[in-house]
């Protein structure tokens, strides 16, 4: 079924009055055909018909006054649409051609890019979700073709990006506000043809290449993304191509931290408390950021900003896909806090129920796959974090103890680090830190 | 009395006046200041007429080249005083039509010499009466006005401004133009096609210096066979104006000076924008080299003040002004607008050959750090261009070679100054090169030089 709405007859128009109709219920009537006369503060005019089809219903009376523009005045049946009884149901009045759009709501396209520094969100509550509804089909985008090709380059997904441009289209300064990035000379400042400021690390030609569609000849299934996975996706692609990571790797023996676990968790057994490997690698993260304090930073821009508490983010899979709940103040909470804390959060995080303030900050980041058997990895950067500690399974290996070999549990652990904020030199003293508090692991309880 | 409306506009050119309809359209009440005639420079003493001139010189060419289409046309001559004539009734029925407009969109117009005495207030004198004029908001649309050479006014006898050059008392025998921009080169181009001595005197290193480097090149070569003699690099000084002949010393880039004498000297070195007398000072409006600056959506630092067109700054160019007024109006209506793209707007000079441009070029989009991809198709491969005679020219685009972007294209030959906003639709409409590749063009036409030169810029033109 087709609505016909009152037009807007002229930009003022606002009501008009029916003084006529042309056609009646039952008459087919093609493109160009006149429908009807409409009465406007300023003249009489004709209303024709740009659909093709059977008028199934006058819905505004002859004569009828006042009737505001957008309301649907009339229905055309289309070419093999059943003659079904009119609805009497009043439809919401539609956009008159040619008016406005609704103008999208405030988005999360303004992101703060990853260096601006302390306390920037982990995972945006709010993902806008634009261009993809107001298409013909649900997947539809519509953007023009440069900044399709630009978004394809930047690796920016088009579905997570509000159009600026003509009935919402997403245009080039879309894309290029998405990627983080100033518009160049577009919007002139009232200082005059100042050039826009450069970004940390924004640089055009490191952008990503373009990969082709998918194979789609190959067996396969689609599915939408969620808009999880879209904001890790756009994030995780900002932190790896504008924060140059360096990877510092340790083997850290655990046989001592494993046999303080067993004595701490029968102490805390009447607590019902039962520490994990990763509730004492999340402390001694904490506390090896306190002794190094040039680790403990974020780049932002134009400083650099260095944290006096140690908040860390445990990479937790959760079934709409990977989220970092925090620990505020690790450094300065007994374990039996974290692992009560983290518990509670992990629950949370596969409930989907984190509060936004549970995961957006952070000073610093874990992620374990020990779990997994993984013995060796190199996380990515959490901006605007500066650093985040990749660790891999404890296992028993082959150990040089003094002259001999020895079986110890040796752990791997990597630090990628944000070099734009932190030495080699820093890095690697909060390795040393971190293997130091691991190795002999009374400190954790002091 | 006071007078209340919703926006009050300085100035009637084409930026005055389309602010002024589409604010109309919007709904709001509006007045319009003017102290000369509906429509400014524009169709008055600029655009237009200068256009109705060079159709004349245009086809008196063909007249006196009508051989080369089998044609004999003898005994032609032309009489100087019904070409001006004529130039002045296209300007006059552009003048009036404006005035129909105003009129139509129910817009006030105030005849009389418009000063801000707040920021949205004006005060219009016309004689010895004053009307005041409040409002929400005001736009200041006053516009530019030739530039003068240092120490010589130009008095309209042997030293014009383009304003005498339209309206010329007599034919140039020797005509000195200074400054080659489009208005010079306009003008050198009319009267060398109506048969007058023409040197053009270029201070920077190359004519038209906006253009593409190419474009300048070409047009060099091409109006110094037409019988021009252009000097780049060069410099005029002591322009002495007499009773029969103008003197003028010429030195050029190796330093040697010459003094010569002309019938006639026409300044185009420049515009100065009109901000004198209208009120900014007090008001603290920030001007940058004299002009307003505005924020691209027309808002000077004044709130309720806007300024648009070329009293803002460059491109002195009555489409911009016109475009700038729109979007200053449609901002004022709370609608949302994009700020003024100045890499959109094409800039065209209706010599002969004509001149077209929009966007970078490749010079510019080099010294940008750009990669670029560059495709050039000449008349001379296309058959139209052929048939009309007009053989002459090349269509040259150029593209940023990571996004397909078209950035820029140059164009110079026939009728290019129709065919650019072919490329400015598609830069609007930011397409890549793929569906300027995928566009029908028809045959035979000269647009097709438009497709070939972005076939040529991925290494694809068929006929070249």
């Amino acid at each position: 079924m087709i609505d016909i709405t009152m037009p807007a007859l002229s930009p003022t128009m606002e009501t008009g009055t029916l003084s006529k109709w042309v056609v009646k219920v039952g008459d087919a009537v093609k493109s160009g055909d006149v429908l009807a006369e409409i009465e406007t503060d300023k003249a009489t005019m004709e209303v024709e018909s740009i659909d093709e089809g059977v008028v199934a219903e006058l819905v505004v009376a002859e004569g009828a006054e006042g009737v505001p523009v957008g309301q649907v005045i009339m229905r055309l049946r289309g070419e093999g649409e059943e003659a079904a009884p009119a609805s009497k149901a009043t439809p919401a009045p539609k956009a008159a051609p040619g008016a406005a759009t609704v103008e999208p709501p405030a988005l999360a396209r303004q992101e703060p890019s990853p260096t601006s520094g302390a306390g920037g969100e982990v995972i945006p509550v709010a993902v806008h979700e634009p261009a993809a509804a107001r298409g013909e089909g649900a997947s539809r985008v519509i953007a023009t073709p440069l900044a399709k090709r630009i978004a394809a380059l930047q690796g920016v997904d088009l579905a997570a990006v509000a159009g600026s441009g003509p009935n919402g289209r997403i245009v080039r300064a879309d894309v290029e506000a998405a990627v983080g990035k100033p518009v160049a000379a577009k919007a002139a400042p009232v200082a005059g043809d100042a050039t826009p400021a450069p970004v940390p690390g924004g640089d055009k030609k490191a952008a990503a290449p373009a990969f082709g569609p998918p194979f789609s000849d190959i067996p396969h299934s689609e599915e939408k993304l969620g808009n999880v996975r879209k904001v890790i996706a756009r994030r995780l692609t900002e932190a790896k191509q504008t924060v140059p990571h360096f990877y510092l790797t340790n083997d850290v023996r655990i046989d001592a931290l494993l046999k303080l676990r067993g004595e701490l968790n029968a102490a805390l057994e009447p607590r019902k408390i039962k520490l994990s490997v990763n509730d004492m690698v999340i402390k001694a993260l904490a506390l090896a950021l306190r002794q190094c304090p040039k680790a403990n930073v974020s780049f932002a821009g134009e400083t650099l900003v260095s944290y006096t508490r140690a908040d860390i983010s445990v990479a937790v899979a959760s079934p709409s896909g990977l989220i970092t709940p925090i620990i505020v103040g690790a450094d300065m909470k007994p374990m039996s806090v974290i692992a009560t804390e983290m518990k509670a959060l992990a629950e949370k995080a596969r409930d989907g129920k984190l509060q936004p303030h549970e995961y957006q900050g952070g000073t610093a980041s874990v992620s374990n796959l020990g779990m997994y058997g993984i013995k060796q990895f190199d996380a990515v950067i959490n901006p605007p974090q500066g650093m985040i500690l990749a660790v891999g399974a404890g296992e028993k290996r082959p150990f040089v103890v003094g002259d001999a070999l020895a079986i110890a549990t040796v752990m791997t652990v990597t630090g990628s680090f944000d070099h734009r904020a932190i030495d080699g030199a820093d890095g690697a003293e909060l390795m040393a830190a971190f293997k130091a508090l691991i190795e002999a692991p009374l400190a954790l309880v002091a | 009395m006071t007078e209340t409306f919703d926006l009050v506009i300085l100035g009637s050119g084409p930026g005055g006046y389309v602010a002024a309809i589409r604010a109309s359209q919007l709904g709001m009440k509006v007045a319009i200041v003017e102290r000369e005639r509906l429509g400014g420079i524009c169709l008055n003493w600029g655009c237009i007429p200068t256009k109705a001139l060079l159709r004349t010189s245009e086809i008196y060419h063909y007249m006196t080249h009508a051989n080369a289409y089998g044609l004999a046309a003898t005994g032609v001559s032309f009489d100087l005083a019904k070409i001006t004539e004529r130039s002045r009734k296209v300007a006059g029925q552009l003048n009036s039509g404006v005035k129909g407009l105003m009129k139509k969109n129910k817009v006030t117009v105030v005849e009389g010499v418009g000063s801000l005495t707040a920021a949205t207030e004006v005060t219009v004198t016309t004689g010895d009466q004053t009307r005041v004029l409040a409002a929400k908001n005001v736009i200041v649309a006053t516009g530019a006005r030739a530039r003068d050479l240092p120490g010589v006014a130009a008095d309209g006898k042997r030293v014009w401004t383009y304003r005498h050059a339209m309206v010329p008392p007599e034919m140039p025998t020797r005509l000195l133009v200074i400054g080659s921009g489009a208005i010079g080169v306009e003008f050198a181009s009319f009267y060398r096609d109506m048969g007058a001595e023409v040197t053009i005197v270029e201070m920077l290193d190359r004519m038209l210096p906006v253009e593409d480097e190419e474009v300048s090149a070409f047009m060099q070569k091409t109006l110094t066979k037409q019988g021009m003699r252009i000097l780049t690099g060069a410099k005029v000084s002591d322009v002495t104006p007499g009773a029969a002949e103008v003197k003028a010393t010429i030195t050029t880039a190796d330093g040697k000076a010459e003094t010569l004498a002309f019938s006639h000297v026409i300044v185009a070195i420049g515009i100065v924008p009109n901000t004198e007398n209208i009120g900014l000072e007090a008001l603290g409006v920030a001007t940058d080299r004299g002009h307003i600056v505005n924020d691209g959506f027309g808002r000077t630092n004044v709130p309720g003040l806007w300024a648009i067109g070329d009293v803002t700054g460059a491109p002195w160019l009555a489409h911009k002004a016109s475009h700038e007024g729109i979007i200053a109006v449609e901002t004022i209506a709370g609608m949302h607008v994009h700020p003024l793209d100045k890499a959109g707007i094409p800039g065209c000079t209706y010599s002969r050959p004509q001149v077209a441009s929009v966007g970078m070029t490749e010079a510019k989009a080099k010294a940008a750090g750009l990669e670029v991809k560059v495709g050039k198709f000449p008349f001379i491969g296309n058959g139209k261009a052929i048939a009309l005679g007009e053989a002459e020219g090349f269509v040259k685009t150029v593209f940023d070679a990571a996004t397909g972007e078209l950035l820029g294209a140059h164009m110079v030959g026939a009728e290019v100054t129709e065919l650019i906003q072919g490329y400015v639709i598609a830069r609007s409409l930011e397409t890549t090169e793929q569906e300027l590749m995928h566009t029908v063009f028809a045959h035979p036409t000269l647009s097709e030089m438009m497709h070939e030169s972005v076939l040529d810029a991925y290494g694809r033109a068929l006929h070249y």
